[in-house]
């Protein structure tokens, strides 16, 4: 029941053309006929002089999840920056080839990073609450992009992305505590609300549940699958069974290499490749 | 005594004690049983239990050496000297003290003060064998007993960890007396000038006007207002100075500047906190003020070369690193994922930190301004070179103004009669500061302490 609820206010807030199209083509969809969202073509990044990616190409079909596994140090967080140009802001990293979203380049120099970064919404390993209250902390990307022209309108955004984060319950009395008040799994869900209140298209999250409890843990994984109604989500998770439970397509990394991309039970049942084989069995990692 | 012969001897016993309980250790150890601690522990131990009933010795007679020889001195002295009061015995002693040093002394020498300093020579000489021998004896001595407890179980390590343990809580009890030390000859003393002036006339007073010591005890006039309301002028002109530029220097230090410009930028800030105060005092004095004066002259504004806006100004560009670098590294401290996640939400660098580090680092940023402050406050040589010292209540900055520590200075300073008001004074300005800045970093100390367990 409140699933249902949920996403139906989360509907609303989108654009009644969307919203429909939704409705008709969100129970029939299948996967291999599924709108790309994002597309990457032969990413290469370099720290310094220090190759991290070589040649990843991907697609990321849009609402639904796609996973990126791989051992520790493969690159999948590297790639995943790459979707909203996070890694502008390590020094001395250099990204070529093409990212598009929507069809637009990523990469162009023309392109205002900051509403890329708006459309792309970002979920980080640990729960990174500012230290300021539960309210606040919501509202910090709706105010700093305008989205709301009054305090009613700002007063809605926070509510309805609490709600869709399935947080709203749980603070609804100590909005204006401090949001590092909250446990890890609940400063997560905050993230996750923080982001979703300046409607992005795609929400990238590296490693969201690493820091949380296995009861964490399944709350957030239960979110992932009702924010892909509305949401395009990439993960990175190092949890093969996480990536099984979420995610409808999944890609495997290893030493920076994309080395197999496809539908998730193909992946965990029938890998074309040996790498991938090992990994999924265990063998290494 | 020779301090050299004194350090040769601990040195050539804690060498011989540490090689004896390394040794010895080693030798227990068979295959059937091992040692409890390693042979360095065994080393350490005895050596530590063989050099410090020296240095205790030692200490000893650095304690009460003095009050020994001055026992000898006197009783080596002419009955009727003897009998003297302080004031006429003291420089006596002194003399005898010289001469026996070898240094001489002003004027004629009496026969009784040459025998007197022969004799304190002698005893100095015989004293100073006996201690060292006594120190060499109890080392000997408890080197036997030490090696003695070398055991195959002996817990070596733990003992020497206990005895380390030891050793710096007396050090950090050296500063913590050292401290209460001085705070408590503040209190003596000021409480002596009190029994001058009464402390209401002190702390309202609005005029300042001690006189000297030679014109009678008690006729000056001891209001501390006029120079307190100068010491705030000053130091509030210098963080007006210091506190925009210093904190914007910080956030670019932290937030913009790439690694090489930092590298460079930090230390050189930090080479303008190396300057000596009274090199910043004269160049107030030779450029800041004229250049004010002729400037104000240009726009119709009366500002004295010497003022409390120059003081001001020069303290401010002084303090301008002490804000920097504090401020720098609190701002650093803000987790680099609160900032991530700023940006992540598509918010641009300045938004990020308006919005998040300034607040996140805000309460450290007040401790750090609090303790400029204490700074400004006990500033000296800026103020003395620069301020003008005419201590009068005045509401311009243009114009001339002292401080507590320049009063302190002016003071001080001269032959002045220690037991005067005039003199006693001083302790009580002290205090007044010390109580001031000691709030004022109790105040930083803490609120900078809230901000560090925020994030862990
Ligand atoms: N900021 C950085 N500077 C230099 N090298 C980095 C940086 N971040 C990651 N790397 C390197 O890039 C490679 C991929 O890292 P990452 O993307 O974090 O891997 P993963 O998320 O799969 O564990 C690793 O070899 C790592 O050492
Ligand atoms: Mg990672």
């Amino acid at each position: 029941m409140t699933h249902n609820q949920e996403t139906d206010t989360a509907a609303m807030n989108m654009s009644t053309s969307q919203f429909i199209e939704d409705q008709v083509t969100g129970s029939s969809r299948q996967l291999n006929e599924m709108k790309t969202r994002v597309t990457a073509r032969d990413v290469n990044v370099f720290y310094g002089a220090k190759q991290a990616l070589f040649d990843v190409s991907v697609n990321v079909p849009d609402k639904s999840v796609i996973a990126f596994i791989g051992p520790s140090g493969c690159g999948k967080s590297t790639f995943l920056r790459c979707l909203n140009r996070m890694n502008d802001t390590i020094e001395g990293c250099r990204v070529e080839g093409e990212i598009r979203l929507d069809g637009q380049d990523v990469y162009d120099p023309k392109i205002d990073v900051v509403e890329l970064r708006a459309r792309v919404g970002m979920v980080f390993q640990k729960p990174n609450p500012f230290p300021k209250s539960i309210f606040e902390n919501v509202a910090y990307g709706p105010k700093i992009h305008g989205l709301a022209s009054n305090k009613t309108d700002l007063e809605e955004i926070v509510v309805t992305s609490l709600k869709k984060a399935s947080l709203f319950e749980e603070v609804k009395d100590r909005l204006h505590e401090p949001g590092t008040g909250l446990s890890g799994g609940q400063q997560q869900r905050l993230c996750i609300a923080r982001a979703i209140a300046v409607s992005p298209e795609v929400i990238l999250m590296d490693e969201p549940c690493s820091a949380l409890d296995p009861i964490a843990t399944a709350k957030i994984e239960e979110l992932i699958d009702e924010l892909r109604a509305n949401f395009t989500i990439a993960i990175v998770t190092h949890s093969m069974q996480q990536a099984a439970r979420v995610s409808q397509r999944t890609a495997f990394f290893h030493l920076g290499v994309l080395v197999e991309e496809g539908p998730t039970e193909q992946i965990f049942t029938a890998p074309s490749d040996k790498r991938t084989q090992d990994y999924v069995t265990g063998r290494f990692g | 005594m020779n301090s050299l012969t004194v350090a040769a001897l601990l040195l050539v016993f804690l060498g011989l004690a540490y090689q004896q309980g390394w040794s010895l250790s080693r030798r227990l150890a068979t295959p059937e049983g091992r040692l409890h601690s390693r042979p360095a522990y065994h080393g350490s131990l005895v050596a530590i239990w063989t050099v410090a009933p020296a240095l205790l010795i030692l200490a000893l007679w650095a304690l009460f050496g003095n009050t020994a020889s001055r026992a000898f001195i006197i009783a080596n002295l002419p009955a009727e000297l003897a009998d003297q009061p302080a004031s006429v015995i003291e420089p006596a002693i002194q003399r005898v003290r010289q001469i026996a040093s070898g240094f001489g002394v002003a004027g004629d020498v009496q026969p009784y003060e040459t025998a007197a300093g022969q004799a304190l020579r002698q005893f100095q000489v015989i004293m100073s064998a006996t201690v060292l021998a006594a120190a060499a004896a109890f080392a000997a001595l408890s080197l036997y007993f030490a090696r003695r407890r070398v055991a195959l179980r002996l817990q070596a390590r733990n003992e020497v960890e206990r005895l380390v343990g030891y050793l710096l809580l007396a050090c950090s009890a050296v500063a913590v007396l050292t401290t209460l030390g001085i705070v408590l000859s503040l209190v003596f003393e000021a409480a002596r000038f009190f029994t001058f002036v009464s402390p209401a006339d002190f702390f309202f007073g609005t005029v300042w006007n001690p006189r000297f010591s030679t014109t009678g005890a008690g006729s000056g006039q001891y209001g501390l207002l006029p120079l307190l309301w100068g010491t705030v002028m000053v130091a509030a002109i210098a963080m007006f100075v210091a506190l925009p530029i210093g904190l914007m220097t910080a956030i670019y230090l932290s937030q913009y500047a790439r690694p090489r410009v930092r590298n460079f930028v930090k230390p050189v800030i930090e080479i303008l906190a190396g300057i000596p105060t009274i090199v910043y005092g004269f160049f107030a004095l030779v450029t800041v003020g004229p250049f004010l004066a002729s400037a104000g002259a240009a726009v119709g504004i009366d500002i004295r070369a010497t003022s409390a806006l120059t003081a001001g100004i020069v303290m401010g560009i002084m303090i301008i690193p002490f804000i920097s670098s504090l401020s720098d590294d609190i701002l650093r401290q803000v987790p680099r994922a609160m900032i991530d996640g700023s940006i992540g939400l598509g918010a641009t660098r300045s938004e990020t930190i308006k919005r998040v580090v300034l607040p996140a680092a805000l309460p450290g940023i007040v401790g750090a301004f609090l303790l400029a402050v204490s700074r400004a406050i006990g500033e000296t040589m800026i103020v003395v070179l620069a301020a003008g010292n005419s201590p009068f209540l005045r509401a311009n900055p243009g114009e001339p103004i002292s401080t507590v520590t320049v009063t302190i200075v002016n003071q001080l300073t001269g032959d002045q009669d220690f037991a005067s008001p005039q003199s006693l004074v001083a302790f009580a300005l002290g205090l007044t500061l010390f109580v001031m800045t000691l709030f004022l970093n109790m105040a930083a100390l803490y609120i900078v302490r809230r901000f560090r367990e925020q994030y862990e």
